[in-house]
């Protein structure tokens, strides 16, 4: 058996584990990556970035479609468009691929070491990985744990040909003529929304009271009435059961009332587990919260030498986050002095309208017992909306009532995801509403919304 | 059954000491390995002390804030005494101080008796939601003062911030680390403190407020100072009150001083007065109330001795006690506690050596009592001591000049001096 040693050893090489092996790699600290798949973990391969991809593929067949209908304002027409999914995700498989590659790159440029294959603790320092070329082990100083997340199964609805779960979605190779969508949350909605645009006759189903229950009704609002418009029918309160025996449809039941959805593919977005199995944790006894690996404040799980970052250490699951810990987590094994102080994580939901949002929410902020003031600003009033036929949804700005110190921003609306840079540092800045005020947003963007989110919250909004 | 002790550990750069900031763990509570116990803070940086045993704490070695030295014991733990588990190399030597240091606490933890806790420790709140929360108790600085102070080791919760909303800016960071980057607690004990109690001016607070803003800033003060000699009348003091009947006060100096008022002020009739000044009218009163300033628990009051003229001198002392007992305990009267025509002020032992009385508006003068000491006094051969007492007046400059304030205070000083001259009639 090869063995080798290193100062650092990453496991998962995810948006938060390559993040992590380039800094070390640039701070001059061995390190070696291991991971059985392409570089760049689910958000690369099977997340945010093909989802977008198609989600855009889909954005621009539905204008085509809207144009073919003759619904277009615009004055634009053109004769019954078609597309060819298969080549669609050919693109996307050439995003992705061109992505895996450039990330390779940078971890060799950074001096990386990358181990492919399966990897094992034997104990807290050292890993067995099974490689293409046979056994190798690999002992370290400090190991970073950044394993990730994979999709939550249904017990009596499991992964196959016809159930498939996010990855299967985004590998179809024909749009399938009905959908069943189980789990109203913002993945499945965000492929929902996206296979409604291109042809397929979409249900939504969800066990809680109202979809994307982790954002509040003002903001999910504009969601519904979109997805009502595209034809989507959303059951909420509602359980899937299994599939009909035919296997032609999904049989539910909402509130005692048993009914069949026809369901040519039944997509499972019920939430996603971190990846705590088959890697030897047991080998290692590392204290967990719930089903998550315990971490402090520097990611240090409670072994002494092996941190944890990402996914697999808890919500929000969210690739920034874990590139973020990943970064402070090379920065604290090359020696410096590194702790967790970020004062949000801005996350954001790319359905139709998309939301954003970042710092507290109205609820969260009163729940501190601060009195706070909210300022909200429709996009109907704003120019630049209008000419991109976006008016739905507003931007609304959280601020401590005593010193306008911003503590929430949020946003739903076409193209907000982009406002999500403004927000966030906003909050890490420490603005107060009037330094969004009395920052200057260029005309005509949708940003002006937000200023005028700020002038509402002091008080004197200008243009409504 | 085990005991394991884990003393300070030697935090490096030569330090003896550190500063214990932070407690994670309680008597009672259950630890693991490496499980934070407490932080602790040297000038340069916060160290975190890992438990290196699992067990359940017994004892804890000082309160946050303490200074503790190095190698000091710091916190003692019930192991359930796994042999194999190899405590750290300076564990024996720490149990054997310890109990030779402190056979007391070690044959009485005073938590062995709490209730048995769960194994394992409550799991925190997810992280996103106490980071969400947390956001409004974070100290208030941009990503690049955050990572400036994380290189230089600050704390930016012991940095006072003074941008918009009390953000930390550079300039607090240079400010701060000019200083030698210091939380002074360590060393000194010393520590800066920010907090400002909020306190409502209301009941006689108020009253008194309203009422010295009035007096002077309706009132041209003139203060004037003298000395006065009190011997002669402290000899006739202490006799009067050695032979006082059983019935009688004890008497102070003040009713001595109410007596020689009312004798002075019959030959000056223009500083037992209350001028109106609205509509430009003295009133010389006849009657001589006399107000005396008294401290209460709840402030200043001025309960008022009537008709001063018609009072001899036990029966000045006697009213003087019943009216101060009174203002004390609050039974004071409205009828008591208004109405003076003129006011004296004694702060007693505190009187100091002069003071600037500020005249009971609407009157037009108070006498103020300095403390009695006894000096030197050049008697023309040589100096005997004498018990000099100084005498601080103010008088409302409008309707009463220099001259007149002066004439008054003399024919007070020989009063008091010759106090004979206090009880002779007419």
């Amino acid at each position: 058996m090869k063995e080798i040693s290193c100062k650092l050893l990453v496991l998962g090489a995810g948006p938060g584990g390559y993040v992590c092996a380039i800094r070390a790699g640039q701070l001059g600290v061995d390190t070696v990556i291991v991971e059985k798949a392409k570089a760049g973990g689910t958000c690369l391969n099977v997340g945010c970035i093909p989802s977008k991809a198609l989600i855009h593929a889909a954005e621009e067949f539905d204008k085509l479609r809207a144009a073919s209908s003759g619904k277009n304002p615009l004055g634009l027409s053109l004769s019954a468009p078609a597309i060819d999914l298969a080549q669609t995700v050919a693109w996307k498989d050439g995003i992705v691929g061109r992505l895996n590659g450039g990330v390779t790159g940078l971890l060799k440029k950074a001096g990386v070491k990358a181990v492919v294959g399966e990897a094992r603790f034997v104990d807290g320092k050292t890993l067995d990985v099974e490689t293409e070329i046979g056994l190798q082990r690999i002992r370290a100083e400090t190991v970073v744990i950044a394993t990730g997340s994979a999709p939550v199964e249904l017990p009596d609805l499991p992964f196959g040909d016809k159930v498939i779960s996010s990855t299967g979605a985004l590998a179809l190779k024909a749009v399938p003529p009905t959908l069943a969508v189980i789990g109203g949350g913002y993945i499945g909605l965000e492929l929902g929304t996206a296979f409604a645009k291109l042809g397929s006759k979409v249900t939504v189903l969800e066990a809680m009271d109202r979809i994307l229950p982790q954002y509040d009704a003002d903001l999910s609002k504009p969601v519904m009435k979109r997805l009502a418009e595209l034809g989507v029918d959303v059951f909420t309160r509602t359980a899937a059961k299994r599939l009909s025996a035919d296997g032609r449809g999904l049989l539910a039941e909402e509130n005692g009332r048993a009914f069949e959805v026809p369901a040519e593919k039944v997509l499972v977005t019920v939430g996603r587990r971190p990846v705590t199995e088959g890697w030897g944790i047991e080998e290692i006894d590392i204290d967990r919260v719930g089903k998550f690996i315990r971490i402090d404040d520097q990611c240090r799980t409670s072994m002494r030498g092996i941190y944890a970052i990402g996914d697999v250490t808890g919500e929000p699951m969210l690739a920034h986050r874990a590139m973020a810990q990943g970064e402070m987590v090379a920065e604290i094994v090359a020696g410096r002095k590194r702790s967790w102080d970020k004062h949000c994580i801005p996350a954001v939901c790319f359905t139709d309208p998309e939301i954003v949002s970042a710092g507290l929410s109205p609820d969260e902020a009163r729940s501190t017992g601060i009195e706070i003031k909210i300022g909200q600003f429709p996009f109907q009033a704003n120019g630049r909306a209008m000419t991109t036929l976006s008016e739905d949804g507003f931007v609304r700005v959280i601020a401590r009532a005593d010193n306008h110190l911003v503590l929430g921003i949020h946003a739903v609306g076409h193209g907000v995801s982009e406002l999500s840079a403004t927000f966030a540092l906003a909050i890490e800045m420490g603005a107060r509403l009037e330094d969004i005020a009395g920052t200057i947003h260029a005309h005509p963007t949708q940003s002006e919304a937000f200023q005028e989110a700020a002038f509402k919250g002091l008080g004197h909004a200008l243009h409504i | 059954m085990g005991e394991f002790i884990i003393k300070m550990p030697d935090v490096g750069e030569g330090v003896a000491e550190a500063e214990l900031v932070e407690w994670h763990v309680k008597p009672g509570d259950p630890v693991r390995e490496d499980m934070v116990l407490a932080a602790v803070m040297t000038d340069k940086a916060t160290v975190e002390i890992p438990s290196p045993v699992t067990g359940k704490v017994l004892w804890l070695g000082a309160e946050i804030g303490d200074t503790v030295a190095v190698k000091a014991p710091l916190v003692r733990i019930e192991t359930a005494g796994e042999e194999g588990e190899a405590p750290p190399d300076s564990v024996p030597e720490a149990l054997a101080e310890a109990v030779l240091d402190e056979p007391v606490a070690v044959s009485a933890p005073p938590a062995a008796k709490a209730p048995p806790k769960p194994e394992r420790t409550e799991p925190k709140p997810a992280p996103a939601l106490r980071e969400a929360l947390d956001v409004s108790r974070k100290p208030l600085a941009s990503p690049a003062v955050r990572l400036r102070a994380k290189d230089s080791g600050v704390d930016l919760r012991q940095v006072t911030g003074t941008g918009p909303a009390g953000r930390i800016t550079h300039e607090d960071l240079d400010l701060f680390l000019s200083r030698g980057a210091r939380p002074a607690p360590a060393t000194t004990g010393l520590v800066r403190k920010t907090a400002v109690e909020e306190i409502k001016v209301t009941g006689l607070r108020r009253r008194i407020a309203e009422k010295m803003t009035l007096s002077t800033s309706r009132i041209p003060h003139i203060t004037y100072v003298e000395e006065v000699d009190m011997t002669a009348l402290e000899d006739l003091r202490a006799t009067m009150n050695r032979d006082r009947k059983p019935d009688q006060p004890k008497l102070t100096v003040l009713p001595f001083l109410m007596r020689a008022l009312v004798k002075t002020i019959a030959d000056q009739a223009g500083v037992n007065a209350t001028f109106d000044d609205g509509a430009g009218i003295i009133h010389r009163h006849a009657a001589v109330h006399i107000g005396i300033a008294t401290q209460t628990p709840a402030g200043l009051t001025v309960p008022v001795v009537r008709h001063a003229e018609a009072r001899g001198i036990w029966d000045c002392a006697a009213e003087l006690n019943r009216l101060a007992d009174a203002a004390r305990t609050g039974t004071a009267t409205r009828d008591e506690l208004t109405g003076s025509t003129i006011t004296i002020s004694s702060l007693g032992a505190l009187g100091g050596i002069a003071s600037t009385p500020v005249i009971n508006h609407p009157e037009v003068a108070i006498v103020g009592v300095n403390k009695i000491a006894v000096r030197p006094v050049w008697d023309g051969t040589q100096f005997v001591p004498r018990k000099i007492m100084n005498l601080s007046s103010s008088f409302d400059h409008r309707v009463i000049d220099g001259w007149d304030a002066a004439t008054f205070v003399q024919r007070l000083k020989t009063l008091l001096e010759t106090p004979a001259l206090i009880f002779v009639e007419g």
